[in-house]
């Protein structure tokens, strides 16, 4: 007696349902149409060369925009993440070159695995900062993170007094060379950046997903008081978020350094932005709770394919920014019209139940 | 007498409803709101009353059913429309600008202004002033909101709704942050408007206050209006009967198993409060397994901050706290929840859930480490426990995997519950835990706190519901200005008894047996 209500329903509520499911897949969407677009109106677009060089050029965005993920999900922002990469690319420019002088007529020099690790280790540090700025002196991140940005990138200019660590191809008598291989060498093929890129993203997706670690970074993002009264340990899950970040922005910084071979203290000004852009097109929710890795990867190669092939289209880098800076918000307006049309849809499946 | 007994009627409710997702605040509400006196409202938590003061004050619509004003039908589209018809309200949570000054809020999106649309500061302030006067409290018209006292921004509010000359004023629980004096300065303000012809709708839990006050009572329970009165036929209990009915609630009958040894003491529980004065007051009590304790009190009267002291929320309060006799030194909430101690809090939606979340992340949320092995959460161990759960706890839900916020509220009720008991607590303290649902998930919320008692947890519940407090505990503990004013066996409890307890030391006149219209 109940088939006709059902039956009238079942045409708008499913017509919803399509349309629901391709906006939840609109970024992947839109990575296949700009790659599609730009193979046909960008010679050469397709080739492996190129498809390598753009994965490079992604990756080092996708690494940030992981640690922007964990961080945005949590209902922060982490804007030092520029800063950060440049810092770390002077500190392991200059382990390679000075070593750590002792100061009593020894200089430690470090071979290029423990260089790796120091770096990390002070990304993690910095990461560090920003966390215990937010849960233990209760700084807006906005905030914490802007004064660290400025503080990193200070002492990335004061390291060299704003040079350029030059040439650092180490010294063999030293046990110092082979730094170049992060950011040149391969590994089956593929450049070791992006094997690092599979690790990183692999394991975070893990974290997210399978992890009471990952499960209490939603909660806190979700309802922070709601987590609280549940036992999450919040002060410890945003510490470990900024310290993720911190630990990714490392990574960029090593790899940047070890491409170039120099350590430049300028680097990875304004990379924060591409990280919360990339982001916030996978789907991260900027008020905190949604968000996922695999999302945030797709939108980080959206960017990065945008950016590179414009440029082989020849656009001009002004035009460049519009075109971004549009497929941003466009990214945005879809989003809240998928969660309008959820919540339309979820009502109806609702009344539908009784 | 018989003159002045029918006063004009103002405002009329007809048929109407509200349907919230999940509940029905108000149902087929009739109800007549007179001139030139003091419409008394009254119900227990969760009865409908401030809902269907916000259908007048047009800050919501309702779904079903007509208001007449002066005999003419209308609908606010927002409250902003109903303050052109002259109806203001001071509303129970405030509604206050902190960043602001007292006659900036007061002529908040009404500001005074010159012929250049410039803010005239000077003359807001003094006729904020004039207003302030009357209330005589003290309260400079270019004071910042936040800098005041919570009292004084409640009078604040109240000057507010005064200023804005309106025919008919709604005030909901108004003294509920008032001292004693305060609340002598409001009934006169009420009576100066009551003379001037405004009628007055008065919103409180307080008997005593209505008494004295009110003109016409009407009561309200479950959503539907059970007595509309004048107040000098009414007498407390004729009140206390329509508020709480004769037909029994559902309560899950005691199945006469004895209580163990102690599992839970609390002992000298302070915590000071921010505006000075202690929110809890060296409180001290004791709960022995398989026992339902009830405590019973007012609103504020401190319940859901001591319950906040023992799952260690605030840093800052004092006392011990000791579970099957041994002192619980961890001072967090997260060891004390591992130490067996689970909260149920008063607020769902801010407290008990990540609405976001699937029900069944919910549930575990508090428990993942029992399903994690080194750092992996076992899916299995996880659905199975949450399928579980949901058989248990008879959650209504199709996919466990669903968002927790498309259930009704009874359903995510149990879904708080539910992430609780996965902690295996010794001790669960619940806080008003069928506030806000239905009748068929209240039952079963009783229910389980019945089978759980049995199985020899210990329960404190919270509760401002006498009904509730008398049925379901065996024995009651009464907290008032948070102190506790006295334990009291099942069998030796009275309702009388209860009430005057919680009245000890909070309302301007003590409470009284008799009606205090003399």
């Amino acid at each position: 007696m109940t088939d006709i209500p059902a039956k009238a329903s079942v045409p708008s509520a499913s017509s919803g349902s399509v349309l629901l499911t391709l906006m939840k897949l609109r970024t992947f969407i839109a990575l296949i149409a700009v790659l599609i677009f730009f193979s046909i109106a960008a010679p050469n677009f397709l080739s492996t060369a190129n498809l390598i060089l753009m994965s490079k050029h992604v990756a080092l965005n996708a690494f940030l925009a992981m640690g922007m993920t964990f961080v945005i999900i949590t209902g922060g922002i982490d804007l030092s993440v520029g800063s950060i990469v440049g810092l770390c690319g002077m500190v392991a420019g200059y382990l390679v070159l000075n070593g750590i002088d002792l100061q009593i007529g020894y200089t430690i020099y470090f071979n290029v695995f423990e260089i790796a690790l120091i770096t990390l280790a002070v990304g993690i540090l910095i990461g560090a900062v920003n966390g215990l700025l937010i849960t233990r002196l209760n700084v807006a991140p906005f905030i914490a993170t802007l004064g660290v940005l400025y503080v990193a990138r200070g002492l990335a200019l004061l390291s060299s007094d704003g040079r350029t660590f030059p040439n650092l191809v180490g010294k063999p008598e030293l046990g110092t060379t082979g730094f170049g291989f992060l950011g040149a060498g391969r590994l089956l093929g593929l450049p070791v950046a992006i094997w690092i890129l599979i690790v990183v993203a692999l394991g975070a997706a893990y974290l997210a997903k399978y992890t009471p670690l990952g499960r209490h970074i939603f909660a806190v993002g979700g309802n922070e008081r709601a987590s609280r009264i549940s036992g999450v340990r919040v002060n410890m899950v945003k510490m470990f978020v900024y310290m993720f970040s911190g630990f990714c922005a490392a990574i960029v910084g090593l790899i940047i350094s070890s491409e170039l071979m120099a350590s430049h203290p300028a680097t990875g000004e304004s990379f924060e932005l591409n990280a919360i852009a990339a982001a916030v097109l996978g789907g991260t929710s900027m008020s905190g709770g949604r968000g996922t890795i695999g999302g945030t990867i797709v939108g980080a190669f959206v960017i990065g394919i945008l950016s590179d092939g414009l440029v082989m289209m020849g656009v001009s880098s002004f035009w460049q920014m519009v075109i971004k800076g549009l497929v941003i918000i466009v990214a945005v307006v879809v989003d809240q019209a998928q969660r309008r049309l959820q919540s339309r849809v979820t009502l109806m499946q609702m009344a539908k139940a009784g | 007498m018989s003159a002045a007994a029918e006063r004009e009627i103002i405002l009329k409710l007809e048929d109407v409803s509200k349907v919230y997702s999940g509940t029905v605040a108000v149902k087929r509400a009739n109800f007549e709101v007179r001139k030139g006196a003091v419409n008394v409202l009254v119900g227990e938590n969760g009865a409908g009353k401030s809902t269907l003061m916000k259908i007048i004050a047009g800050v919501e619509r309702p779904t079903a059913g007509r208001i007449l004003l002066e005999g003419e039908e209308v609908s606010f589209s927002s409250s902003g429309d109903a303050v052109n018809r002259g109806i203001g309200m001071v509303f129970q949570e405030l509604n206050l600008f902190g960043n602001m000054s007292v006659a900036e809020n007061i002529f908040a999106t009404r500001e005074i202004t010159n012929r250049f649309g410039k803010i005239d500061r000077e003359q807001q302030e003094n006729r904020a002033a004039e207003f302030l006067e009357r209330l005589q409290a003290g309260i400079r018209p270019d004071m910042l909101v936040e800098d005041l006292r919570i009292g004084q921004q409640q009078l604040v509010e109240i000057a507010k709704a005064v200023s804005l000359d309106a025919r008919i004023l709604i005030m909901d629980e108004p003294t509920s942050a008032l001292s004693a004096a305060e609340v002598e300065i409001l009934f006169k303000v009420i009576a100066d408007l009551k003379a001037r012809g405004v009628a007055i709708v008065y919103i409180s839990h307080r008997l005593e206050e209505l008494i004295r006050i009110g003109d016409y009572i009407t009561v309200l329970r479950d959503g539907r209006i059970t007595g509309q009165e004048e107040m000098k036929n009414v007498d407390t209990q004729w009140i206390v009967r329509q508020m709480i009915g004769s037909d029994a609630k559902d309560f899950a009958k005691a199945d006469g198993h004895l209580p163990g040894e102690e599992i839970f003491r609390a002992e000298e529980i302070c915590l000071p409060r921010a505006t000075g004065g202690l929110a809890v007051d060296h409180v001290s009590l004791s709960l022995r397994a398989g026992e339902i304790l009830g405590i019973y009190g007012l609103m504020g009267a401190g319940r859901s901050e001591l319950f906040d002291c023992i799952m260690g929320r605030h840093g800052h309060s004092t006392g011990e706290i000791f579970i099957g006799g041994i002192k619980v030194k961890e001072r967090d909430t997260t060891r004390r929840i591992r130490r067996g101690l689970a909260l149920i809090p008063e607020d769902r939606q801010r407290e008990g859930l990540v609405s976001i979340l699937s029900v069944a992340s919910n549930l575990t949320l508090a428990s993942l480490s029992r399903f994690a092995r080194l750092f992996h959460i076992r899916g299995a161990a996880e659905r199975q426990a949450v399928t579980q759960m949901v058989r248990e706890l008879a959650i209504k839900v199709a996919d466990p995997a669903q968002e927790v916020s498309s259930l009704s509220g009874g359903n995510q009720q149990k879904v708080v519950i539910g992430k609780a008991l996965l902690t295996e607590p010794k001790v669960l303290l619940m806080d008003e835990p069928s506030r806000g649902i239905d009748v068929g998930a209240k039952a079963d919320v009783f229910r389980t706190m019945r089978k759980l008692s049995r199985d020899g947890l210990g329960i404190l519940f919270a509760t401002s519901d006498l009904d509730e407090v008398m049925a379901l505990s065996d024995r009651i503990a009464v907290m008032s200005n948070g102190k506790l004013t006295g334990i009291f066996d099942r069998t030796e409890a009275t309702e009388a008894a209860l009430v005057a307890a919680s009245a000890l030391g909070h309302g301007p006149a003590p409470y009284t047996e008799s009606p205090a219209h003399d």
